[in-house]
């Protein structure tokens, strides 16, 4: 670790809209709803699966008040993905603004806007719709049966990159990798565990849920508001959807409500675009929480088999992991979040035999889509279990198995070759890596010392500490692209204009951060707009973990060059060489000798002196690498064994992620993905019945913990000095949700000798359990 | 449409608004303005919507505009500005609080409601008092951080 000496980064400054956003000011897409704007509301899907024999709108379209009708019949046809993702997209191209065939409860049949939304309401109840039901597929394992109904039967579905897409089968993706030889490796071992794991539905449950708008403007582009992670990839999809020039498009992202992954899809964008096309009005839609549940995204539900392989002495000899993921009615993210429970999880522990398959299925259930962690949470769960369930059969300390095992500083994997985004990945060696130090300080706090095997426990309340290991990376090498504008004001102030979009992770204040550093200047000096496509660069967005060091470093170089022409002006102010100046405090000083002029002078100067120019520039950034965060997380729990409820005590969590520009909000994004996994490990779950409907699409029956539920935390951040990236940073945002199902699961284990495999793990599967003497049937869900 | 006028004092100015007989609390607020108070999930379960009536926090989702007729409402926007921000306010800002913020101005609210009260609150007072708000981003661990200090128990000022 370098110690280097910094006067904005690194510091826990006030985040730079927290006040405005705290004083309630117009901040998000439903604060600027002109009250003219039209109300979208949507007709859903009665039925999983089924096609639409006949539909008559036209009384909708009579009645007083409504503007528009869209259906299948009266928009073009254009297969897309509603993917966010780089193009050409890994996701296939499966989904139609509007469809004839129906393909989960829910799925679009007819959306209306008028004048209110009672009016938009009692429109929908008069579009008259007959449906030839279709047997559905409702379980992952039954997708690829020989005879399963079809999802998708359209001609048009199909992949754009070449990757195995066979939707005749269900089959939505799929991704095989051997290095050396896993049957090989499991002859060599000593002990071999072979376990399935199913982690299950769940959503991110953004406080803000979908919402968007959009008006035509007089020179009849359609201007869109919206909660995006990716404004410039919404632009591209919504003409693609229309079929219209991307000129034609302006995406504008005010403060996001949340995200985590889920408003990385093009989820209303394509219809409220259409509908102010259509009805020349401005037109809002926004997503009631029981369509963000079910008819937004959610994280993969997977089916997962793992076998391992491990001599006696510790020494891991084969690890295969397989995937079934379940991507529900749409291929969305499939086949890369199933990539990266490969790629973010096989290259932590070395070894020589490595197995992986993901196979993406469609089901006629919620799509699937990019959830915080994004595959590597499911298969942490799967990979950290089996540790400690290898860990006993060869009876090891699970931490010394770990510690012994774990990839170090200097090392490399085959499987960041063999493993991309949908294609082949990129070499890297691991050039800073603190996991040692982050078990060490996480096994110190949780007090892993006092830790004894369950059958050395007694008594009703039993307690146990179960740990985890995690790594993600750092943006998607050879892909990602972020850009960044800098320009000076007269004042010696800075406009800071980003693609990348804050979705409440503080990454306007972080690449603030890092400009300011650069510049030699205050935090308070940086204006930042993020996002608008028709005024900043392009940026791929806020996903893959990639903000802080990919669009970081497009900050970074942008300071840079803005930096090098104020030393240009200062040095023809000063009458001497730029190479004698240097920036600080706002100002440019000789550093020998005496003589500065101040940001503001030389502002002035480039303005309106001499040889007048605007001082400022625009800068590029693509990343070769992506330097893994790494993580170890301890949970301490206390099991009920008359009931089986789970409370978790304490929650440790000690992450690497390199220099914390900002560690507040560092601790912040480890914190809020930890309380996130802790809930979802314990009580979020999708409930449906035997037809495909949700049964609980609200806060109410899908329990989110609050401030009552919270254990006591503790965050370490262990620094290291990631030389490829800002000053030194790797990402933090994703790494935190993955640790909570193992290292829980793990717990009570250690606590009562049950062994939970599905998620989550509810009191009745803990004491179903210890009922079975500590193993349950497996039984997998949907 | 039938509609029906009511009064109200409305961040200490009172206040006069035409509603329909049906239209929720929070309907009125933001289509006036006050787009401080948030939706998140219109059934009652999610605190974004929290605003003080005579002193109470209350979801405003699930109340009928007509049902604050002739009492006292209090929204976020009446709490504080950049000029001068609420001690909870600055609180919540300063300790990292603020993530998305979509939460932020129902946990305020529910905060206030709590020090009028009971301005030296302890932990178990903001856990049972602020169990209707959810967050997603923060965990919490820095909300609670900003409120505790706020408490006059902690020497904090509200």
């Amino acid at each position: 670790m370098s110690k280097r000496k910094f006067n904005v980064v690194n510091k826990p400054l006030r985040k730079i809209d927290a006040m405005t956003l705290a004083l309630g000011k117009p901040s998000y897409v439903g604060d600027f709803k002109p009250n003219d704007a039209l109300i979208i509301k949507m007709l859903g899907s009665p039925h999983a699966h089924a096609r639409i024999t006949s539909i008559d709108i036209s009384e909708a379209e009579k009645m007083p008040g409504v503007h528009c009708v869209l259906y299948y019949g009266n928009v073009p046809r254009i297969v897309h993905t509603t993917a966010g993702q780089g193009y050409p997209e890994p996701s296939p191209y499966d989904t139609f603004m509007f469809d004839s065939k129906m393909r989960f409860v829910g799925d679009r049949v007819a959306a209306v806007a008028a004048e209110t939304e009672k009016i938009a309401e009692a429109a929908l109840k008069v579009i008259r719709v007959e449906y030839e039901v279709l047997p559905p597929v409702l379980r992952i394992q039954d997708a690829m049966k020989d005879g399963a109904p079809i999802v998708h039967d359209e001609p048009e579905a199909r992949a754009v990159i070449p990757v195995p897409y066979e939707p005749k089968k269900n089959m939505a993706a799929q991704v095989d990798m051997e290095i050396g030889e896993l049957e090989k490796g499991l002859a060599e071992a000593d002990e071999v565990v072979d376990f399935q794991y199913y982690n299950h539905y769940g959503q991110h449950c953004p406080i803000e849920p979908h919402v968007s708008m959009a008006h035509v403007d007089r020179e009849n582009r359609i201007i869109i508001t919206t909660s995006t992670q990716v404004p410039f990839h919404c632009r591209r999809i919504v003409a693609q959807t229309l079929d219209i020039p991307v000129r034609q498009v302006r995406v504008i992202k005010p403060r996001i409500g949340g995200g985590f992954g889920v408003k990385q899809e093009i989820v209303l964008e394509d219809v409220v675009a259409m509908m102010a096309l259509r009805t020349k009005r401005p037109v809002y839609w926004e997503y009631t929480r029981a369509e963000e549940f079910v008819s937004s995204r959610t994280r993969h539900p997977m089916l997962m088999r793992l076998r391992m392989g491990a001599k006696k002495d510790g020494t891991i000899t084969g690890i295969g992991l397989d995937c079934l993921s379940n991507t529900g009615w749409n291929g969305s993210q499939g086949l890369t979040v199933v990539c990266n429970s490969g790629s973010k999880m096989l290259p932590l522990y070395r070894c020589d035999n490595i197995h992986f398959n993901g196979t993406v299925v469609y089901t006629n259930l919620p799509a699937g889509g990019a959830y915080r962690g994004y595959g590597a949470t499911q298969a942490a769960f799967a990979f950290e279990s089996a540790m400690d369930e290898m860990a006993d059969k060869i009876g090891m300390d699970p931490l010394e198995f770990r510690s012994m095992n774990h990839i170090k500083s200097g090392d490399t994997s085959p499987v960041f070759r063999a493993l991309g985004e949908g294609r082949e990945g990129v070499d890297q060696a691991i050039t800073s890596c603190e996991l040692a130090r982050c078990i060490k300080a996480g096994a110190r706090e949780i007090g892993w010392k006092r830790r004894k095997p369950h059958t050395a426990k007694k008594g009703r309340y039993r307690r146990g500490m179960g740990m985890a290991c995690l790594m993600q990376g750092s943006a998607i090498p050879e892909i990602d692209m972020g850009a960044a504008t800098l320009k000076m004001n007269e004042d010696g102030s800075f406009n800071l204009l980003m693609g990348a979009t804050d979705l409440g992770t503080g990454s306007d204040t972080v690449l603030a951060q890092i400009a300011a550093e650069q510049l030699g200047t205050t935090l308070d000096q940086i204006i930042v707009y993020s996002s608008d496509t028709d005024m900043t660069p392009f940026d791929v967005g806020a996903y893959a973990s990639s903000t802080t060091y990919l669009s970081g470093q497009a900050v970074q170089n942008v300071a840079q060059k803005v930096r090098k022409q104020i030393l240009k002006v200062g040095a023809d102010m000063l009458d001497c060489k730029a190479s004698e100046l240097t920036v600080e405090d706002a100002k440019v000083i000789k550093k020998q000798g005496g003589g500065e002029v101040s940001f503001s002078e030389i502002a002035l100067h480039s303005m309106y002196s001499s040889n007048q120019f605007q001082i400022g520039d625009i800068s590029s950034k693509i990343v070769h690498h992506s330097p893994p965060p790494f993580a170890a997380h301890f949970a301490e729990v206390e099991v009920d064994t008359l009931t089986g409820a789970v409370r978790v005590i304490k929650y440790v969590a000690a992450a690497d992620c390199g220099t914390p520009i900002h560690p507040k909000l560092a601790e912040g994004q480890v914190e809020g993905a930890v309380m996130n996994g802790i809930c979802y490990a314990l009580t979020e779950e999708y409930l449906f019945n035997d037809k495909g409907r949700m049964l609980n699409p609200n806060f109410g029956d899908y329990k989110l913990y609050t401030m009552s539920d919270l254990p006591e935390m503790k965050t370490i951040l262990v620094p290291s000095y990631e030389k490829t990236g800002p000053y030194g940073a790797k990402s933090i945002a994703e790494i935190g949700i993955n640790g909570p199902l193992p290292a829980i699961a793990n717990a009570i284990h250690n606590a009562c000798g049950a062994r939970i495999r599905t998620g989550p793990f509810t009191a009745e599967k803990v004491w179903r359990s210890l009922q079975a003497g500590g193993e349950l049937p497996f039984e997998e869900g949907h | 449409m039938n509609m029906k006028s009511i009064t109200f004092t409305l961040n200490n100015e009172k206040r006069s608004f035409d509603i329909e007989p049906d239209e929720t609390l929070i309907d009125l607020l933001r289509r006036s303005g006050y787009t401080g108070t948030k939706l998140g999930c219109d059934t009652g379960m999610c605190g974004s919507c929290a605003v003080i009536i005579d002193g109470r926090i209350v979801n405003a989702c699930i109340l009928f505009a007509f049902q604050v007729d002739g009492r006292t409402v209090e929204t976020i926007e009446g709490v504080g500005d950049f000029d001068r921000p609420h001690p909870l306010q600055t609180a919540m800002a300063d300790a990292g609080a603020v993530q998305c913020g979509f939460c932020t101005p129902g946990i305020i609210m529910a905060a206030k409601a709590l020090l009028e009260q009971k301005p030296n609150a302890t932990e178990e007072d903001f856990n049972r008092h602020l169990d209707g708000n959810l967050c997603r981003c923060t965990g919490y661990v820095k909300i609670k951080e900003a409120l505790l200090s706020c408490s006059s128990a902690t020497g904090g000022q509200s």
